[in-house]
């Protein structure tokens, strides 16, 4: 297709019939037309339908191969149907100018006297190779209807959003997780073809009080089930509900190439990213998002201090094992007791101190806001238990920090 | 035709097939118990300072050599990173679910650990749950968890101050504390050097005990 006066929606209108579509320059695509005769008829039909949808005037010729089309649309005005077999003849009028030849052998040509393609097919193989090398054997080609390279179709942006508009303002969860479906249904799709997943989405949600309400989830593996992220932005939005009706929803996914493993009969056992994935959403929403996650070391003295991160399935390699040691259990908050005259009482503990080692004193974070300092013991009550005890220096409390295990 | 039903019956008993065991990582345990079984439930039971928690950091560590990755379902927010990883307990391999005092969300985060699968040891510790709430929790709900881990390569282990999930846990397990070992002279430079603990089987009925020493961090 040739748009003579310029192409500014031609690659559009050439999208709408094949996804097969070339842009050789920015007033002519090459259309792979191929199987549209289900849909539009006879070849004939098919340019009609074509010039009908185009809106402008253009020309349009139908070849067996991409370039004795582009050279007959733009040589040709209307249709143009360069029979199979017999483009030679077909293309014969045409000027030698329509095949671009560079300077110097458009100017051979001129003095030589070759006008048309007629001129330039007629000539001998062999003396046209000698004399305009490689390139003036291309154009002989061409000028002959020869033309044999495939397509180079355009690629679309690879833009992975879907945004709907609704027609009333949706004030219910579930509405919107249909509405949501579809769009991540669509997306998936999109991906699914492109053989890529998803590694992060993004929920654009406008709300009818002018503000906005803007969700994202990163996921630790790419994913491409539409169910999974259905399940997570649920979970999500239960938690994080928008604060007045949804009139709009947008969504975008950023594509990344999907997760390849090799399993094997001798790989240690690991949770599957996707259901861990939605069973960790689960949890956060059932017992916190900061309640769900690995724990972390802080390099820090401060008694009992670690971070939370994200709980993934790192595959280092494991620990060796280490000998046997006491293990401490933690009350959080510390349970605040009382300590006089060897004797230890709490809500829920009581009891003789019968051994006792310490104190072990230690202080830090002095250059802070938020500074500590304490005296530790290790006791022993009557019952047996083994507790660890400390009495804080700035306030002179005692508290019972865990028990040994 | 009554015959041939209870050879079928029969066949069927056979049929389930031994338990495979996750190592404790305790030499006399191990050799005692033969391990943790996996698809089934263990009970792991005992007062304050029995050794339940110092069992349960060195099964995280033997799965974590195993480069299994454990999970961690803490009703009272009770679980020490740091003695933890003196321990071995490979952290980036643990994933810990702090359900902050309440033994229902607790059951409920075991069973979506149980059913998403994939974690070669699970853990849930209810070591500091009044007993009288831990009583609470129906028969239904361990029979749940039964179902949930059979037949899958998991270990669900289950801290307790008394046996709670009786019939549904395949083996039980009674820690207690026999000695502490103080260092020093008393009132100046007496210093914690550890503890050794007692294990005796509940369940099944067939005597068989251990005995092993953890020693303090200080």
């Amino acid at each position: 297709m040739h748009a003579p006066g310029g192409g500014g929606r031609l690659l559009a209108c050439a999208q709408d019939f094949s996804p097969q579509v070339e842009q050789t320059d920015p007033d002519t695509v090459i259309v792979d037309i191929d199987g549209l005769g289900h849909l539009f008829g006879t070849v004939h039909e098919i340019a009609q339908t074509m010039a009908r949808r185009a809106g402008s005037p253009v020309n349009i010729a139908v070849a067996s191969n991409p370039d004795a089309a582009f050279h007959a649309a733009r040589g040709f005005a209307g249709i143009s149907i360069v029979p199979e077999g017999d483009a030679a003849k077909f293309l014969a009028s045409l000027p030698v100018a329509l095949l671009a030849p560079t300077e110097e052998i458009a100017e051979t040509l001129a003095r030589w006297g070759i006008r048309n393609f007629r001129d330039l097919a007629a000539l001998p193989d062999l003396g046209v190779a000698a004399r305009l090398g490689e390139e003036g054997v291309r154009l002989q080609k061409l000028a002959r209807g020869e033309g044999d390279r495939p397509l180079h179709p355009v690629e679309p942006p690879t833009r992975f959003e879907e945004q709907m508009e609704l027609e009333y303002p949706l004030e219910l969860l579930e509405p919107l997780m249909f509405v949501l479906g579809r769009l991540l249904g669509d997306v998936c799709a999109r991906l699914e073809k492109r053989a890529l997943a998803a590694i992060g989405l993004r929920l654009r949600l406008l709300l009818e009080n002018s503000g906005e309400h803007e969700r994202a989830i990163r996921l630790p593996v790419p994913m491409r089930s539409s169910r999974v992220f259905l399940k997570l932005f649920e979970l999500d939005l239960e938690k994080h509900p928008p604060a007045a009706p949804i009139i709009k929803v947008y969504l975008a996914a950023e594509p990344a190439k999907p997760r390849t493993t090799q399993n094997g009969l001798f790989i240690p056992l690991s949770p599957e990213p996707e259901k861990l994935e939605l069973t960790l959403a689960r949890m956060a929403a059932a017992v916190g998002e900061e309640n769900v996650g690995s724990p972390e070391l802080v390099d820090t003295h401060r008694p009992g201090a670690f971070r939370m991160r994200q709980f993934t399935m790192m595959q280092g390699p494991g620990r060796n094992a280490c000998p046997t040691s006491l293990a401490f259990r933690v009350f959080r908050p510390p349970i605040a007791a009382k300590v006089q005259s060897g004797f230890l009482s709490a809500p829920g503990i009581r009891g003789k101190i019968v051994q006792q080692a310490g104190p072990w004193r230690t202080s830090g974070d002095w250059w802070t806001t938020n500074p500590w300092a304490r005296d530790e013991w290790d006791i022993e009550l009557t019952d047996g238990a083994l507790y660890r005890i400390y009495c804080d220096a700035q306030t002179g409390r005692w508290f019972i920090e865990g028990s040994y295990d | 035709m009554a015959a041939a039903i209870l050879q079928t019956i029969d066949f069927k008993l056979h049929e389930r097939p031994a338990p495979e065991f996750l190592p404790s990582g305790i030499a006399s345990l191990d050799f005692a118990l033969g391990g943790i079984p996996r698809g089934c439930v263990t009970d792991i039971f005992g007062p304050v300072s029995s050794g339940r928690t110092s069992i349960q950091h060195s099964l995280m560590a033997q799965a974590a050599q195993n480069e299994e990755f454990c999970a961690l379902v803490d009703a009272s927010d009770a679980f020490d990173p740091a003695s933890a990883a003196a321990a071995g307990v490979a952290l980036d391999r643990l994933l810990w679910i702090r359900c902050g005092g309440n033994a229902e969300r607790a059951l409920q985060a075991t069973d979506l650990l149980l059913q998403a699968g994939g974690f070669g040891l699970v853990v849930m510790d209810l070591g500091d749950i009044p007993p009288e709430t831990a009583r609470r929790i129906s028969l239904a709900s361990w029979y749940r968890l039964r179902r949930a881990v059979e037949n899958t390569p998991t270990a669900l282990v289950v801290i307790e101050k008394a046996p709670h999930a009786r019939a549904c846990a395949t083996l039980a397990i009674e820690c207690a504390r026999t000695r502490v070992r103080w260092s020093g002279a008393p009132g100046c430079s007496q210093l914690f050097r550890g503890a050794a603990f007692s294990v005796e089987r509940r369940k099944p009925l067939r005597p068989a005990g251990a005995q092993f020493e953890a020693s303090a961090l200080r």
